[in-house]
């Protein structure tokens, strides 16, 4: 199992260049709106021509420029979920899931249909119209339709967004639950880093047409190469940075000097903390331990959210986010004693422009 | 009324409407598919083209028409060789109202196909589907109320063509006579109550497609649109 792509799609004012591969682990796209995630699947599916480039899925050649070679994307054997179903309306239920079996007997399109509605527990809406389900059951419709004729790759196109966050939740389990049944490629693009990193096993990083990282989701979002993919990554606590000695840095908009375990990267600009990873302490006896004030805080329903500066005089002054759980942060904030926070050395992470 | 009432205005407007929109549904839907599925250059220019009928004076159909099919007409020449005469028949007539009609159904159904979410259509090639199945399938059901307003339209205006009808079919009773017609040499000859009879007739005819229109889609598109999610 193994789909190869390399494709360079040209617009007049944007051009998306991509190229990975994906084998029998789960790959998400991540990348903000506009990064050219839905045009990079629907390539892949047949429905956009590239401008030129290479794709293979299980060393059958899909597309490639070179040689003129085009299979239309009802020979592809790639299934395409969207973002909002694109059910049939005029079809039920099980002629929707049906319409990808022509040519299997009578029999056995229907044995295939209950297996597919069954696997997605839709088991007696045969008969409803789309109009007739709820969202979370229209998007179960589409997974079973989708996997019906059993293609060689399946990708979804940020197929969660249209659903409200309960039922994200409990469609998010199902996919992970099915896509770990299903034997293909599979690809998730979205916009959403839960999400991602849930389900996903690989990440890619699109950013304005191009790809700034891949690899491992862990690493992806340990070692985000770039400030964007830092940003897209979702972390919060960025500054400008240089080098200040053999393993030391300063971070200019936080106004510290810190020591860093990672190797400095050619072009260091950036300097960058999850803010789940800071750690309030109560003196500074740790490297990378600061004394801090807080200037506001933010509070969500389990999480607290704090906003501390630690050089006041600082010119270009960033505050930096600290989450934590309520309870944690209650504790913290009503001892009298001065405040102090741990920037852990292994946790921050050195990235370029 | 001195001369009893001849009804063959009637049938032959009736016959030559139906066998027109007939004609013109496959021609007016197949010319939508085709402009719904090209997306070259000529677009712009071969819309007008198609929609021209509709635009210009139907003295203007009959007079092209004229020159076309009449016996010194490129086509007029090649179907005298094969000894048929299309000027001042039956055939003429259809012709004629095929043409004007035409637009009505090519545009409306554009119209409606255009109205599908792309997404939809997208999904069924995924699937492994034809652009044949998809069109037959997905893409005509889903533009289906569409496609009927198209056909009553169609009709409408095949069962009301005057103009190129008198041109190249000419007012032969019994056979090229419709009631367009009728209503005029009626009117022109002095027989008011004759024409008034026809005029009626014709009223008559087209409230019941428009009401018939209304009825079916109270029962059926109704239940159509509710379909359509998003």
């Amino acid at each position: 199992m193994k789909l190869e792509v390399d494709i360079e799609k040209s617009f007049p004012d944007f051009k998306l260049k991509v190229a990975f591969s994906v084998g029998k682990d789960t790959m998400g796209i991540l990348g903000s709106s506009g990064a050219g995630k839905s045009m990079t699947l629907r390539c892949i599916a047949g429905l956009e021509r590239p401008s030129c480039g290479y794709i293979a899925l299980n060393d059958r050649v899909l597309f490639d420029s070179q040689k003129n070679i085009n299979v239309p994307s009802r020979n592809r054997k790639i299934s395409l979920l969207f973002q909002h179903y694109a059910l049939f309306p005029h079809m039920t239920v099980r002629e929707n899931v049906e319409f990808g079996l022509q040519g299997l007997p009578e029999n056995e399109k229907k044995a295939r249909v209950s297996e597919k509605l069954s696997m997605v527990e839709l088991t007696g809406f045969e008969y409803r119209y789309p109009h007739q389900l709820s969202g979370g059951q229209k998007q179960r419709v589409a997974l079973a339709r989708a996997l019906a004729g059993n293609p060689d790759a399946l990708l979804l196109d940020e197929p969660f967004s249209a659903l409200d966050s309960y039922l994200r939740n409990n469609m998010e389990k199902q996919l992970i639950k099915s896509l770990s049944e299903y034997h293909g490629v599979s690809i998730v693009v979205t916009h959403n880093l839960e999400e991602a990193y849930s389900i996903c096993h690989n990440l890619v990083i699109l950013d304005r047409g191009k790809k700034i990282t891949e690899g491992y989701k862990e690493n992806v979002f340990q070692y985000p190469p770039t400030l964007a993919a830092a940003q897209l990554t979702g972390c919060k606590n960025l500054s400008k940075a240089k080098k200040a000695g053999e393993n030391a840095i300063e971070a200019i908009e936080w106004g510290c000097i810190l020591k860093t375990r990672q190797a400095m990267p050619e072009g260091l600009s950036y300097v960058g903390i999850r803010s789940h990873h800071l750690d309030f302490l109560k003196d500074n006896s740790r490297e990378n331990t600061f004394l801090c004030h807080v200037i506001k805080t933010k509070e969500m329903q389990h999480i607290t959210t704090v906003y501390i500066e630690i050089d006041k005089n600082c010119l270009s002054r960033q505050l930096l986010q600290v989450e934590l759980l309520k309870e944690k942060w209650d504790r913290i904030k009503d001892s009298s004693s001065p405040l102090f926070i741990h920037l852990d050395p292994e946790k921050l992470f050195l990235t370029c422009e | 009324m001195s001369v009893p009432m001849d009804f063959s205005p009637l049938w032959i407007s009736l016959i030559t409407a139906i066998t027109a929109t007939f004609i013109t549904f496959f021609l007016g839907l197949g010319a939508a598919h085709f402009m719904y599925t090209y997306h070259g250059r000529m677009k712009v220019w071969i819309d007008g083209i198609l929609i021209l009928p509709m635009v210009l004076p139907p003295t203007v159909i009959g007079f092209v028409l004229l020159v076309l099919l009449g016996k010194n007409g490129p086509v007029g020449q090649l179907l005298w060789k094969l000894g048929i005469t299309i000027i001042f028949s039956w055939p003429a007539a259809v012709i004629a109202s095929t043409i004007v009609a035409f637009p009505m159904m090519y545009k409306t159904s554009l119209a409606a196909l255009e109205q599908i979410d792309k997404d939809i259509l997208d999904a069924a090639r995924t699937l492994g589907s034809s652009e044949w199945r998809i069109f037959w399938k997905i893409a005509v059901p889903l533009s289906w109320p569409g496609i009927v307003a198209g056909t009553i339209l169609s009709f409408a205006r095949a069962i009301g063509e005057f103009g190129a009808t008198l041109m190249i079919a000419g007012n032969i009773p019994g056979k090229t006579q419709t009631i367009p017609m009728a209503i005029y040499f009626a009117v022109e000859g002095g027989e008011i109550k004759r024409g008034l009879i026809w005029v009626a007739m014709i009223i008559a005819i087209a409230l019941m497609a428009v009401l018939g229109l209304r009825v079916w889609s109270k029962n059926r598109l109704s239940v159509f649109y509710c379909m359509g999610d998003k």
